[in-house]
This record gives C-alpha cells, sequence and structure tokens, in this order.
C-alpha cells in the first residue's frame, strides 16, 4: 500500500477507527483542532458520530452519556480545554466510563502559545481533578505511536472502565511524517465485558474482579450512573466501609494491573553507564542523541522511552536504571516527568534537562548535558 | 401502563415541597405514554432536582451540575429510541447556561423538565438567575441587583421547538408532559413550584400566587410554530448516510530511486498566501515516490492570511528521528515575514548549503551560497515562487528529480490546477540565474 504521510492527529484518528471509535466530541482547539476535522472526514461515512460541542465541558459530557449507552467514544483537546474537562474526568473514573481523551499538547501556563509545542500537562493529566484516583496516560513519541497507543487507549478504556489519556504534542500532532502501515503494530481490539446472567447491579463486581460487567443504557436491563459516592447498586452510600472499598478498588483496578500495559522502548549499550529517560516528542532527539554518541564519540548510552506514563511503570524505569551512574531525563517542560523517575529511582543521581521555549530539544543539547553531567 | 415509580425508594423531600408533586406528575405522564421502565432514561442535574432519577424504575444517569443536557444529548444520539428525560433546578439551568443555549438550538429529541422554585434549596437558598428581585433570599442583597431572566422567552429566542411555562399545581400537568415527551424535538417545560425549607420561608408562595404570577408573564404553552424544524439524531443520521468519502488517507507507492543518501533539510520561508506549505507537501510526496522518509512541519500565523509561512522539511533514507531542523543544507527565502521568523537559521547553514533568495528580500550574513532568482522578471508570480523553486531544486537532483516533481503534481492536482502547476515549472525552467 505504499508510505503513508500523515501527522499525528491524523494517526490517532486512524487508531481510533481501527480501535472501534463510534464517537467523537470536541470543541476546536490549536492544535487538537485537526484531530476534529479529522474524525468529521472519516467517522460519519464510517457509520459513527461526530460532535462539535458548545464548549469543552460539554464536549466530554456529550462523550459520557454516548459512552455509558454502549459506543466506544474519544474526545480531543488541549492544555485550555483539559483544564474545562477536571469535573467530568473525575466523574469519568467515579462512574467507570470507558473514554479516551487526547491531549495535543501545548506550550503553558494558560492560553500560553497555542501553535507552540510542550508537555506541558504531564502532572496536571494525573492529578488535575478531585479525588486523586489514578488515570491511565499513553505517551506517543511519533506518527505511528499514534495509531498504535490509540488502539491500546481503547482497549485498556474499555477493559478497565477508565478514562485513558493519549499525551500527544502539537510537535508530533501537527507534524506529518511517512509512516508504512504494514510495520505498524495493530493490537487485537478488546471490548468491554457485558453482564452475561444473573440480577444486574450496575457497579457489582465479581469475586476477585475489579471491573464491573457493562451494560448500555437504553438496553431491556434497567441501567443506573451516578458521579455520587454509590454501592454496587448505583445508588448513594453513606456506609464508610462500602465507601473505602469503593475507592480502594477503583485504585487498584488501574494500579495493580500497570505491567500489563507498561509500554516502552529500551535501546540498552553495551558498557553504558548513562541512561537517558524520555517520552513524547523529546525521544526522537534523545534516541539520535545516543546513536550519535555511540557511533562518532564511541560513548555508550542507553535510552529509556516510556510510552506509559500514568500509572509509573516502575519495575521498567528500576530495572533500566539499574548499575546506572547517571541517569538523565528529558522533557519540554521545566521538569514535571523527573519527580517520579527521583521518587522511584530514589538512591541514584538522577539529573533533568529540559525547557519550554516552544522550540524543541534537539539531539545536540542532549549530547552536551550527556558529556557534561 | 403501572407506575414506574420506584416503590423501594419513595421520594425523600421536605414536607411540603412542591418536587413531590412533580415526581407524581411525571410518573402519570410516562403512564399515559404507555411506556416501560427500559423505554426511558432519566438524567438527572444537581440539586433536589438531582434526586429524582432514583425514585423512577427507569434507566438512570445522573451528572454533575449544569450538564446533565450533554450526557442527555450523548445518549440520545448513541440510542435514537429510548425517551430521555432531563429534571433540573433553576440552579442547574444557570450554570449550564451554554447547554440549554445548545440544547435549544440543535433540536436533539430530549425533555427538559425544569424544577424552578428560584433558588438553590441544597446549599442554602442562594439566588439563582430565576430568583425574582424582590426577594428575600440567603444571598443578601445580591439577587435585587441582578434581573431574574424568562428561560421560556430564552428558549423559544434560541430555537426549542416546545416551550410550556406552568405551575406544578395545575390539574392537566401530566397532559402537558405527555406532549412534550412526544414531541420529536428539544421540549422545555418550565415547572413553577415552591421550596419550603429556603425560599418559601421569607417568600410565602401558594399556589394561587404561583397562578398568579406566571399569567403576568407571555404564555407558553406548547409547540413554538416558528422553531418546529427536523430533529438533530435523525438528521445527522441521514446527513451521514450520504457520506460515502473514502478514508483520506492513501499510501504513495515507490516508484522511483531514492536521490539522497543522508539526511538532508530544506527550509521555505515564505509569507502568507504563497502556498509554501502546499510546495512542501509537493516536495514530500515526491520525495515518498522514491522511497524516501519525510517530515514536514509547518508554521504559520493564527491569523492563516497574513504573516509568516514557514515549512521545514526532512529528507532521509534512514528513519527520521528528529524531526526539528538544526544546519539546513537549502534555504528557500521567498519573503521578509518568513526570513523575519527563521532570523538564526541563516548563521547556522554551512558553506556547503544553498540558498534560492527572491530578488528583493533581505537575508543576514550567511556561509551558504546564495542562489539570487528574479521570480517576477520570470513572469512568476507570488503564489507560484515556491513551487517555481521546488522545479529548481529537481533540475539539480537535490533532494528529488524532475520526474520525480512531475509524478507528484499529477498525483496532487487534477484539471486546470495542474495545467496551471505545469505552467509554472515551463517558466521556472526558462528562468535565467545569477549564482
Amino acid at each position: 500500500m505504499g508510505l503513508l504521510f500523515i501527522d499525528g492527529n491524523q494517526a490517532v484518528a486512524m487508531g481510533a477507527l481501527y480501535g472501534g471509535c463510534r464517537f467523537f466530541a470536541s470543541y476546536p482547539i490549536t492544535p487538537a483542532s485537526t484531530l476534529l476535522s479529522a474524525m468529521l472526514e472519516t467517522l460519519p461515512a464510517a457509520g459513527g458520530i461526530v460532535l462539535q460541542g458548545e464548549d469543552e465541558i460539554a464536549s466530554i459530557g456529550y462523550c459520557l452519556g454516548a459512552s455509558m449507552a454502549g459506543m466506544k467514544v474519544m474526545t480531543a483537546t488541549s492544555g485550555p480545554g483539559l483544564s474545562l474537562y477536571s469535573e467530568n474526568i473525575s466523574f469519568a473514573i467515579a462512574g467507570e466510563i470507558p473514554i479516551v481523551i487526547v491531549n495535543i499538547m501545548r506550550q503553558g501556563p494558560s492560553t500560553g502559545s497555542a501553535t507552540r509545542g510542550a508537555d506541558s500537562d504531564v502532572q496536571f493529566m494525573r492529578w488535575g481533578c478531585s479525588g486523586g484516583l489514578p488515570v491511565i496516560v499513553l505517551a506517543p513519541a511519533n506518527v505511528s505511536d499514534c495509531f498504535t497507543l490509540t488502539v491500546h487507549a481503547f482497549n485498556l478504556a474499555e477493559q478497565f472502565r477508565c478514562p485513558v489519556f493519549i499525551a500527544s504534542n502539537k510537535e508530533i500532532g501537527m507534524t506529518s511524517q511517512t509512516v508504512d502501515m504494514e510495520r505498524v503494530e495493530k493490537p487485537l481490539i478488546i471490548d468491554r465485558t457485558l453482564h452475561e446472567s444473573g440480577p444486574f447491579l450496575p457497579f457489582q463486581v465479581n469475586p476477585g474482579e475489579d471491573v464491573p460487567a457493562f451494560l448500555p443504557i437504553g438496553g431491556p436491563i434497567l441501567v443506573r450512573q451516578t458521579s455520587s459516592t454509590h454501592g454496587p447498586d448505583g445508588y448513594i452510600t453513606t456506609d464508610p466501609s462500602e465507601i473505602q472499598a469503593g475507592v480502594e478498588r477503583l485504585q487498584r483496578k488501574i494500579e495493580a494491573n500497570i505491567e500489563s500495559f507498561s509500554y516502552f522502548d529500551l535501546e540498552e549499550r553495551k558498557g553504558a553507564r548513562t541512561l537517558i529517560v524520555a517520552y513524547g516528542i523529546t525521544a526522537g532527539a534523545a534516541r539520535a542523541a545516543a546513536a550519535e554518541l555511540f557511533e562518532k564519540q564511541n560513548v555508550p548510552v542507553s535510552l529509556l522511552v516510556l510510552k506509559t506514563l500514568w500509572p509509573v511503570p516502575e519495575q521498567v524505569l528500576l530495572g533500566a536504571a539499574g548499575g546506572m551512574e547517571q541517569i538523565l531525563v528529558v522533557e519540554m517542560n521545566l521538569g514535571q516527568y523527573v519527580q517520579e523517575v527521583r521518587r522511584v529511582l530514589c538512591n541514584q543521581k538522577v539529573d533533568f534537562y529540559g525547557k519550554m521555549s516552544g522550540q524543541l530539544i534537539s539531539p545536540r543539547e542532549i549530547i552536551k548535558e550527556v558529556l557534561g553531567g | 401502563m403501572d407506575s414506574l415509580l420506584n416503590s423501594d425508594r419513595p421520594p425523600v423531600f421536605c414536607p411540603g415541597c412542591s418536587h413531590d408533586r412533580s415526581v407524581n406528575v411525571l410518573d402519570r405522564a410516562l403512564q399515559k405514554l404507555g411506556l416501560r421502565g427500559s423505554d426511558v432514561v432519566i438524567v438527572s442535574d444537581i440539586g433536589c432536582s438531582g434526586l429524582f432519577d432514583t425514585f423512577f424504575n427507569t434507566h438512570a444517569f445522573h451528572g454533575l451540575h449544569g450538564r446533565a443536557l450533554t450526557y442527555a444529548a450523548g445518549i440520545k444520539l448513541a440510542q435514537p429510541d429510548l425517551k430521555v428525560i432531563v429534571t433540573m433546578g433553576d440552579g442547574g439551568l444557570g450554570i449550564g447556561g451554554a447547554h440549554f443555549l445548545a440544547a435549544c438550538r440543535r433540536n436533539i429529541d430530549i425533555t427538559l423538565l425544569v424544577l424552578n422554585n428560584f433558588n438553590f434549596g441544597m446549599t442554602g437558598g442562594q439566588f439563582s438567575c430565576t430568583t425574582p428581585e424582590h426577594a428575600s433570599v440567603s444571598s443578601s442583597f445580591l439577587n435585587a441587583l441582578e434581573k431574574p431572566f424568562d428561560l421560556c422567552h430564552v428558549a423559544a429566542c434560541a430555537g426549542a421547538p416546545f416551550v410550556a411555562r406552568s405551575s406544578v399545581y395545575r390539574k392537566d400537568l401530566p397532559e402537558l408532559l405527555k406532549e412534550a415527551i412526544s414531541c420529536e424535538g428539544f421540549a422545555v417545560v418550565d415547572i413553577w413550584g415552591g421550596c419550603p425549607a429556603r425560599y418559601m420561608k421569607k417568600n410565602p408562595l401558594s399556589p394561587k400566587e404561583i397562578e398568579a404570577a406566571i399569567e403576568k408573564l407571555p404564555t407558553y404553552q406548547g409547540v413554538v410554530s416558528a422553531n418546529v424544524r427536523r430533529e438533530y439524531s435523525s438528521h445527522y443520521r441521514q446527513a451521514a448516510a450520504k457520506d460515502r468519502r473514502e478514508v483520506p488517507w492513501q499510501g504513495i507507492e515507490t516508484i522511483f530511486e531514492a536521490t539522497v543518501r543522508e539526511r538532508r533539510e530544506v527550509v521555505f520561508l515564505g509569507s502568507a498566501g504563497q502556498r509554501v506549505i502546499t510546495a512542501g507537501g509537493l516536495l514530500a510526496r515526491a520525495a515518498i515516490l522514491a522511497g524516501m522518509n519525510v517530515s514536514q512541519k509547518n508554521d504559520y500565523h493564527i491569523t492563516v492570511m497574513r504573516g509568516p509561512s514557514v515549512t521545514e522539511l526532512i529528507f532521509s533514507p534512514q528513519a527520521i528521528n528528529f524531526t526539528g531542523v538544526e544546519e539546513p543544507q537549502v534555504i528557500i527565502a521567498l519573503a521578509r515575514e518568513g526570513v523575519r521568523r527563521c532570523w538564526g537559521l541563516f548563521e547556522k547553514m554551512k558553506k556547503r548549503g544553498q540558498i534560492i533568495l527572491a530578488s528583493g528580500v533581505e537575508i543576514p550574513p550567511t556561509h551558504g551560497q546564495i542562489l539570487e532568482v528574479d521570480f517576477k522578471a520570470g513572469g512568476i508570480k507570488k503564489k507560484e515562487m515556491a513551487l517555481a523553486a521546488c522545479y529548481l531544486l529537481a533540475r539539480d537532483r537535490d533532494p528529488i528529480t524532475v520526474e520525480m516533481l512531475e509524478e507528484a503534481l499529477k498525483q496532487t492536482f487534477k484539471g486546470k490546477m495542474l495545467e496551471e502547476a505545469r505552467g509554472v515549472i515551463e517558466k521556472a525552467a526558462s528562468i535565467s540565474l545569477h549564482e
């Protein structure tokens, strides 16, 4: 079929279609608005629904309604819009509503620079809503990752009934690259588990499981959804032990399964004493830097590209960093994910290089940091 | 039909609350329509109106304050046969004002019951968007400073095809709700009642007083004929069924030999309207026709028809890891705006670098070799310069050839556009160059 020449936002749209997305709603915001265009170009013709919301709060609200009515749903925004999503994100967590949220990150704070990339929201996606419960965040490093991780995002949202973020960046979302689709990983599609027999309680889990079986609003069996603290029956509960068990389950169902969705690339070089840790758009520069250090300067450096950011894939970090003298975390902000790396690798020296000027971090800058460190 | 009330969970409202009455009225309306619980979803907002879903044996969705209409719309679009009923207070209407307007404009088949009791009962009786200026509420004097709005008037202005206002005590209210639910489109019913715990403590509101107050306002009794039109979700399905577009992204087959052996960076610096991004796309396609890896990154102002227009291209036989341009091999400088935007780039250029410079465009000192081109003298218009520059690159076989460019043109343009593009190539071929 030849090479495709598409940008990251188009690849997310392709991944969404492949992953079974049937409903997309968003409010136009640069650099995510081309994803709205891409969904409009494809989803209606494929029998799905695209809605342009009156604002971001509405856009995610439409998705939550459609998801509970049985559709696979996705929305897309950037930092300012993500701020408006916050309350509904915590609803999706509490109500266990599957949804894929694509965040094409741009330069913050505030309105910032609409057409300048930055990894502004890496902590915000994790902690930006009330309750403090975990979410899943996947970070594509290039256009082909946008496809694959979007398919994974739909699968994880279905499997764990939770919001899953795609943490992209203007520099990936709006930069076109050649992609050989025949070589792009296409995960198998997973659908939410449906309740099969016996009495149905909307938030009841089977023994030994942490995710309730689903039935859609609108089917023959009555379904309740609520944003209020509820018991298995979907009615408000005031029983402290039931409340505690409920939130612990919401935490456990995500965190206990991290190893099944710890996506990463590890480039190990023999004799390496430095490990570079990068994600997103900066991973490409780090890859180029590590290659040049080895090929031209004979300095072996290992590289860990994290594609699952949250929950923090701690075992992956510990495994890659074992025996390293220096860990260098590189990200397009003033130091966000490095805090997690420092927490996990608390006995090792973890350095940071980042900037947030609207310009890409170059391989040259990373090489300088490695050699100077 | 049987009652859809949930006998396990009877209403828990304060004694004398008009919501008790609303619950029973809604149940009677659903009975009149002969609906089963599974035919209906009650989407409830926040506040006392947010309890409604628990009193019925129907599908239920209880979400955030003011956002009930958004969930309801998503549900209706996904389950077109379901009867979708939203219960919301005057508080939810105020905080969700944008969704209320959008619902009126969009006309999805949803019935909105505004249980209007002129205050925020659950949080202590603060004023809402419908609290009269003269009322005494817990917001001190603040409500005296703001004008309440007539939500029926707003709904009618915004395009709702069914708008009705009624006292909760009206005998035929179940019949009115039946009509509202039967209306194929967005129906709003403004149901006036009293909050005994908060509002009515200082503002007595008997059924007669409610009736008298409603009579003073413009009458809304149902269908707003000027707003009657097609329902959105069925209209959407019909329109989408006509959309037969194929997936727009098709692969580009390799039909030429690659011309470059290592990474090449080419930057176009132009201004809006010079079609530099289109030219960059052509160059990219031409290179992909030779199996090369390409990346293209654009930079332009939010006001797309003014200011700089920059496109950065990278060509490589290997995978492109870093998509930024550091030391371009080629700069095509076509306009002052683009040059100003990337002033520092010229300094970074090495001696072997090449600059195609449109006559009259000022650039900073550089090590690169400058090829000045008088496009104007060659009869090449402003919007054609970028394509003409592609030809100049192709003629030097770096990073593409003329054959590759011609094939890319053929794949990109059709008819008159293709002829025009070929005309530009011809003009570029006869241009005289001064090194």
